[in-house]
């Protein structure tokens, strides 16, 4: 700092250096205090912050998950607007990426009316917007495959039409790189040839995406501590025949720009109509979405079809399909 | 001069040529050799590892005169079992040792080594790798001084994974992994005097087969496919035990980072074919007869139908996940953590087959 007079700026810059200096001191507090009480919420993520939240949390936006990083994305990802820990947003995953490359995830609500808006975030990616959904005429879920660049929470916010977000999230283990090294077909250099090419097909749904209280969507990832469910325990339900799922699955490479001389090109936009020409679904997706994406979408009764699938890269280089239904 | 100062035919030269002498007396004169061991392992038979001290506590167990398994945990890769996962073997021929695979790290190879030097006079004259992964060649290092030896398919493979895999490793294992460095194999399998019945010609989907000797021990092999892209399986011809790699899994999840389920399940047709007494799988215990294969083919087909079922009804990875899998598969040793890997590596091929072309993009 020059000299004695200290300017405004550099005041407003003090002020914010003291109070980050605070936060984190309250944060060691938290963490090296009272871990029997951090545990218990740790396992259990509150459905919503009230009043009787233990204190230490508070350093965290009440984040179950207690990243430093939080507090961060509320302001820059959901426009520092009021957000609840709500255990009705699930995001179901294998606990640890197989392939870092490629984490498989579904996200989905139970239970919450009226959603706006589905946004994935992964708090220690590079790049931590996954991709924005807004379901439209679908259910709010979906299921897609990101890079994940090391061990991190991967959370969905869910917008309701009262502009209150909901928050859900899992935590996956990783071995890492997701991020930072190329993918097949940017290696082998089979991605020009197959680029923007669609594969698609409209499914019945199993019935136990509706809520119809099937225990298939319970997520696999518990918060921190809680023992996992049994995996190959559970009974399937059967199909449901008014419910359909539209799969699609695009050739694109997907890059994020971190891999040295290969800039960031991926897909950014997807949108799918139906045959009375009404829009069904809007998909932001950004450079975590993993190489040639595969994506569900779920509704409650089969869309009128043929589906016009339309959606467009960072480059301008467009998609469209159209899939039976 | 060290042996690998000496080329390839030298060396056979070398071999060959002392094998008569040395042969009569070698494997009889070995005091460790208990030739009425039993063939089937236990629990027993899992190594006692000392993680404080770094000590895989490997031990050689004799399956037949001159044959020895050394057993690994029937486990995935934990810091708890020093990821020693694997079986390897060591074959004494007369002339000396023929060591099948080399294990998870540089001090596992440093400690089968010492093994085997407890175990038999022999000096080791050779190493065989049966497939590209990593706990067949990581302990590599402790053989640098010997001929290492794998099909080119594996040459290939190893040399384009190693770095993936030495990352890996390091961080399932940590300090376990302290300085292993991949050492790759420095010639082709089968070598160049083997009577090769069946060339594997440029492109040929053909196995590769024939025999081979070091000193008075004759061996057979095939090269099959489908755990791997090149999965070599080798057979002690006065013994009848099989080396049988990662194509048969006992008690054990499959593996399945390179697998095609097809060719795999053909592969199991033709080794059953073989009629093996005893199987020395790379993972599980030894086994006597086919239930190795047959347990493994039974797994390898309900994936297969199961997951095209799955495709064909439009589930999700995070779906296929909760179904149903059979009690005795449950049952298998690894199957939280290597199932998963299944459906994450199997399952989007299943899946692209049953999602027809709709369409491509408008530039």
């Amino acid at each position: 700092m020059r000299g004695l007079g200290a300017s405004q700026q550099e005041r407003e810059e003090l002020e914010a250096r003291r109070q980050r200096f605070e936060r984190e001191r309250r944060v060691t507090l938290a963490a090296t205090g009272a871990l029997a009480l951090v545990f218990a919420a740790l396992v259990r993520p509150a459905r919503a912050a009230g009043p009787a939240e233990a204190p230490e949390l508070a350093a965290f936006d009440g984040d179950p998950y207690r990243t430093m990083s939080w507090p961060d994305m509320r302001r820059d990802y959901l426009g520092g607007q009021r957000a609840v820990f709500d255990d009705r947003v699930r995001v179901e995953g294998p606990a640890f990426a197989v392939d870092p490359m490629t984490v498989p995830v579904t996200v989905s609500v139970d239970g919450l009316t009226d959603v706006r808006r589905v946004i994935v975030l992964v708090d220690r990616n590079p790049i931590r917007k996954v991709l924005e959904y807004e379901p439209l005429l679908a259910t709010p879920t979906v299921s897609f495959r990101f890079k994940l660049e090391q061990a991190s929470p991967v959370r969905a916010a869910v917008q309701t039409g009262d502009g209150l977000w909901h928050v859900g999230g899992a935590l996956v283990d990783s071995a890492g790189g997701g991020c930072t090294v190329p993918g097949a077909t940017r290696k082998d250099g089979s991605w020009a040839k197959t680029l923007g090419q669609v594969r698609g097909r409209v499914f019945d749904a199993p019935s136990t995406l509706f809520g119809d209280g099937g225990p298939l969507l319970a997520s696999t990832v518990p918060a921190a501590g809680a023992a996992p469910a049994p995996r190959g325990s559970t009974p399937v339900a059967g199909l449901n025949a008014t419910g359909a799922r539209l799969r699609l699955h695009l050739m694109h490479p997907m890059d994020t720009g971190l891999v040295g001389g290969i800039p960031a090109f991926y897909l950014s936009r997807l949108e799918v109509r139906d045959a009375l020409d009404r829009e069904l679904l809007r998909l932001q997706t950004y450079e975590p979405v993993s190489e040639n994406p595969v994506f569900s979408f779920d509704f409650r009764e089969r869309p009128p079809g043929p589906l016009r699938v339309r959606g467009r890269d960072n480059n301008g280089n467009r998609i469209d399909a159209t899939v039976a239904s | 001069m060290s042996a690998s100062a000496l080329g390839p035919t030298a060396l056979l030269a070398v071999v060959l040529a002392a094998a008569p002498a040395l042969a009569a007396s070698a494997a009889a004169a070995d005091p460790s050799v208990r030739s009425t061991a039993p063939v089937e392992a236990t629990k027993a038979n899992a190594p006692q590892v000392d993680v404080a001290r770094k000590d895989y506590g490997l031990r050689a167990r004799a399956l037949a005169e001159g044959v020895w398994v050394v057993e690994g945990a029937n486990a995935d890769f934990t810091p708890a079992n020093g990821c020693n996962i694997i079986n390897t073997a060591f074959v004494s021929t007369g002339v000396g040792v023929l060591v099948i695979n080399t294990g998870t790290s540089r001090l596992y190879g440093e400690q089968l080594r010492a093994l085997i030097a407890q175990t038999t006079r022999e000096p080791v004259v050779q190493v065989l790798h049966l497939n590209l992964h990593p706990d067949y060649f990581l302990g590599s290092q402790a053989f640098a001084d010997v001929p290492r030896l794998a099909t080119p398919v594996t040459r290939e493979g190893m040399q384009r994974e190693a770095k993936a895999y030495e990352d890996n490793l390091y961080r399932l294992c940590g300090d376990w992994m302290r300085g292993t460095e991949a050492l790759l194999p420095d010639r082709d399998f089968p070598p160049a005097d083997a009577s090769t019945a069946t060339p594997a010609a440029a492109g040929s989907k053909l196995p590769a087969s024939g025999r081979f000797r070091i000193g008075t021990r004759e061996f057979s092999f095939v090269e099959l496919s489908g755990h791997t892209d090149s999965d070599l399986v080798l057979v002690d011809r006065a013994s009848g035990i099989g080396f049988v790699g990662g194509l048969v899994f006992v008690d054990r999840i499959p593996t399945t980072p390179h697998a095609k389920i097809g060719p795999w399940i053909a592969s199991l047709d033709r080794l059953a074919a073989l009629g093996l007494k005893t199987m020395v799988p790379s993972h599980g215990p030894v086994v006597s007869g086919p239930r190795g294969i047959d347990d493994t083919r039974a797994y390898l087909q309900w994936i297969d139908r199961e997951f095209a079922t799955y495709a064909r009804d439009g589930w999700e990875i995070s779906e296929v996940l909760r179904a149903p899998v059979p009690q005795r598969f449950r049952d298998w040793a690894a199957f939280d953590t290597e199932y998963v890997r299944n459906v994450v590596h199997l399952y989007p091929l299943y899946e692209r087959a049953a999602l027809p072309e709709v369409g491509s993009g408008a530039r």
